[in-house]
């Protein structure tokens, strides 16, 4: 026993991540400095030349290259097609946003009781914060699921133990029976869709197709102007997308990178070499729906809203372009992609992009952007297989 | 020599095709077997079986001192008892490196947690040295498995197989697409890995199988039909039978 003690302690760490992955110290750079210049150039903490909405706009969207980072370690590296990770998303978003909303709204009844002669029961207050935040879907009872609502900490945990059990729990019934390729893709989509119709129903206990909202105001700090938490959630999204990224490229480097990777490849082979290729599944997709839902939990309270269409199994498939798009089996194309077509999404759909006039037809970017999507998404499969990040293999090629 | 594998009546049957037939076999350890027999023979799902790919109708393999079923064990399980596969068409992982194919393939702990902690110690790294050595692949470790040719990649899978330490070598046409020279090489290394383990080579190349010099074992309709040096079986009039179609 001693032996194997000091045999793994005497081996040396890990330290080739950074020489197989050049590319972190690379984006961590720009991260950095991505962070610094926004911070420079906003409304909170610099010049003001950012608003507090485009603050946002970019927290958000590094929160969407975080969620674009697992879906390529599920997919580009591992080889699971996952139409379900945007759900794992959206679970983080919700557990964040009960606990949000149910402050809140505990806050804004208390006061209101405390205008009454005398003081409010614990009771009365319950009873009141749940009439006011299921008013909407005409019930005025707490549901069993908000029991941990009133506890930041216990909701923090369900950021992280929501999507990764639901994760395990389907992953473990998928991979045992070896339901692979297209047919899992199917699975997961199913998965997606019931969640966000279930979701959909008013007495699920999250408000319907209402959703959660005001999330945007964090209790607590109520008279803090949102152009500064603005500023904290993107500083906060910044970081939880360079810890990501080294998280994944840890994951995705060595041995363990090897066999993810080789599974991709064929899994049978990995099965003959003695590795438990469901173990490895189950770990990989479990892992990133835990990652997707920290990215989920960062994204709402700056989006400021969540409902069930953003469970949609559609939200799910655009993740998928995303990646493909800017290039799977590379972490770097994944968050290029996610950005790229994220940011352009928002500012052909948000009115930003001026319509065309072609005098006998008007181009309104909001029709055509999702045509535009879809001819990028064909044209990068038919002629960048790589993505956009292939690109860099020729720049470093022609380097070289 | 005391028994390794022992195949006990298995058979199996695909839509009606009865590919293994009441099969029973057994293989010593060290020992060097050849099994030979015509197209159809089972020689391909016999691996199968005992590699836990196929899972059999009816019958048992049992396996070492302990004589435990591998019928009931997951191919992963099989592999991590000690039975290495190499398979017919070279199988190796080409997005990756010979080094990176060697190293996933080396005797080492499979669970995710100790292979996501896992860095080579120097023992790691000498044994891929040496497999590299023994493969011919010394000077090409950093290359890309893909860029390899195809003896080179037969020769890979074998180094992968090596790595593996396994009790018992399943080694299905070995020869196959491999220039004399390396045939020689392959025998003696088939041979030199017999020594210590079992090793099960199924192969069509009756010269080959002369050169390798051991007992062979004539499969035919999923069942045995002949065992013993290849001249005894050779000299078997079945077996002319089967193999010149009468």
């Amino acid at each position: 026993m001693v032996l194997t003690t000091t045999d793994t302690t005497a081996r040396p760490p890990r330290k080739s991540l950074l020489r197989e992955n050049p590319s972190v110290l690379w984006f961590m750079g720009l991260l950095g400095l991505f962070t610094l210049i926004v911070s420079l150039l906003s409304e909170a903490t610099g010049i003001g030349v950012i608003s507090t909405s485009l603050v946002k706009i970019l927290g958000m969207t590094l929160c969407l290259c975080l969620v674009a980072l697992a879906m390529d370690v599920v997919w580009g590296y591992c080889g699971i097609l996952s139409l379900g990770h945007f759900a794992f998303f959206g679970l983080g978003g919700y557990a964040i946003g009960m606990s949000l909303m149910y402050a809140r709204t505990e806050i804004v009844v208390r006061d209101n009781l405390a205008r009454g002669t005398i003081p409010p029961t614990e009771t009365e207050v319950l009873d009141a914060v749940a009439a006011q935040i299921f008013g909407v879907v005409g019930s005025s009872e707490l549901p069993l699921i908000w029991s941990f609502a009133n506890s930041l900490p216990l909701q923090l945990a369900m950021v992280v133990l929501v999507p990764g059990l639901l994760a395990l729990v389907f992953g473990w019934l998928a991979f045992r029976s070896r339901v692979t390729g297209v047919y899992l893709s199917i699975l997961t989509q199913a998965m997606t869709l019931a969640l966000s119709l279930y979701l959909f129903q008013n007495d699920t206990g999250l408000r319907g197709n209402n959703g959660l909202s005001g999330l945007q105001n964090i209790p607590g700090f109520l008279d803090v102007p949102q152009s500064v938490i603005s500023m904290w959630f993107f500083w906060a999204s910044a970081l939880a997308l360079g810890l990501g990224y080294l998280a994944c490229a840890w994951v995705v480097s060595g041995k363990f990178g090897a066999v993810i990777q080789a599974i991709r490849d064929n899994e049978a082979r990995v099965r003959f070499l003695g590795y438990n290729v469901e173990g490895y599944k189950l770990f990989v997709f479990t892992l990133t729906a835990v990652i997707s839902g920290i990215a989920g939990a960062l994204y709402y309270p700056q989006a400021g809203i969540i409902n069930p269409a953003e469970v949609a199994p559609i939200a799910s498939i655009y993740l998928a372009v995303w990646v493909a798009i800017g290039g799977r089996g590379r972490l770097y194309g994944a968050v290029i992609g996610a950005a790229a077509v994220s940011l352009l999404s928002s500012w052909l759909t948000g009115g930003g992009a001026p319509n065309i006039d072609l005098g006998f037809y008007r181009i309104v970017w909001t029709d055509w952007w999702l045509v535009l999507l879809g001819l990028g998404f064909v044209a990068v499969t038919l002629f960048f297989p790589k993505g956009i990040g292939g690109l860099f293999d020729y720049l470093v090629r022609k380097q070289s | 020599m005391s028994t390794l594998l022992e195949v006990d009546g298995i058979s199996v049957t695909f839509d009606g095709f009865r590919a293994i037939n009441n099969l029973s076999l057994s293989i010593g350890e060290p020992e060097l077997r050849a099994v030979i027999g015509p197209n159809g023979a089972g020689k391909t799902t016999f691996m199968d079986i005992v590699t836990g790919k196929t899972r059999p109708d009816s019958g048992r393999v049992l396996w070492g001192e302990r004589s435990v079923d591998l019928v009931r064990m997951s191919e992963s399980q099989i592999a991590n008892a000690g039975v290495g596969r190499k398979f017919q068409k070279p199988t190796v992982f080409e997005a990756q490196s010979v080094r990176s194919n060697l190293s996933m393939a080396l005797k080492n702990k499979r669970g995710p947690l100790s292979v996501l902690r896992w860095s080579p110690t120097p023992d790691d790294e000498g044994r891929i040295q040496a497999l590299a050595e023994e493969i011919g692949l010394s000077a090409r470790l950093g290359h890309r498995a893909g860029d390899l040719s195809h003896g080179q990649k037969q020769w890979l899978e074998i180094g992968m197989l090596l790595a593996q330490d396994p009790r018992l070598l399943l080694v299905d046409e070995p020869a196959a697409g491999m220039t004399p020279a390396e045939r020689e090489h392959t025998t003696d290394l088939l041979k030199r890995a017999a020594r210590t383990r079992a090793v099960m080579v199924i192969e069509h190349d009756m010269e080959f199988i002369r050169r390798l010099d051991c007992r062979v074992t004539v499969l035919h309709e999923g069942t045995v039909l002949a065992e013993g040096s290849l001249d005894h079986v050779t000299k078997n009039q079945q077996v002319i039978d089967v193999y010149l179609g009468r």
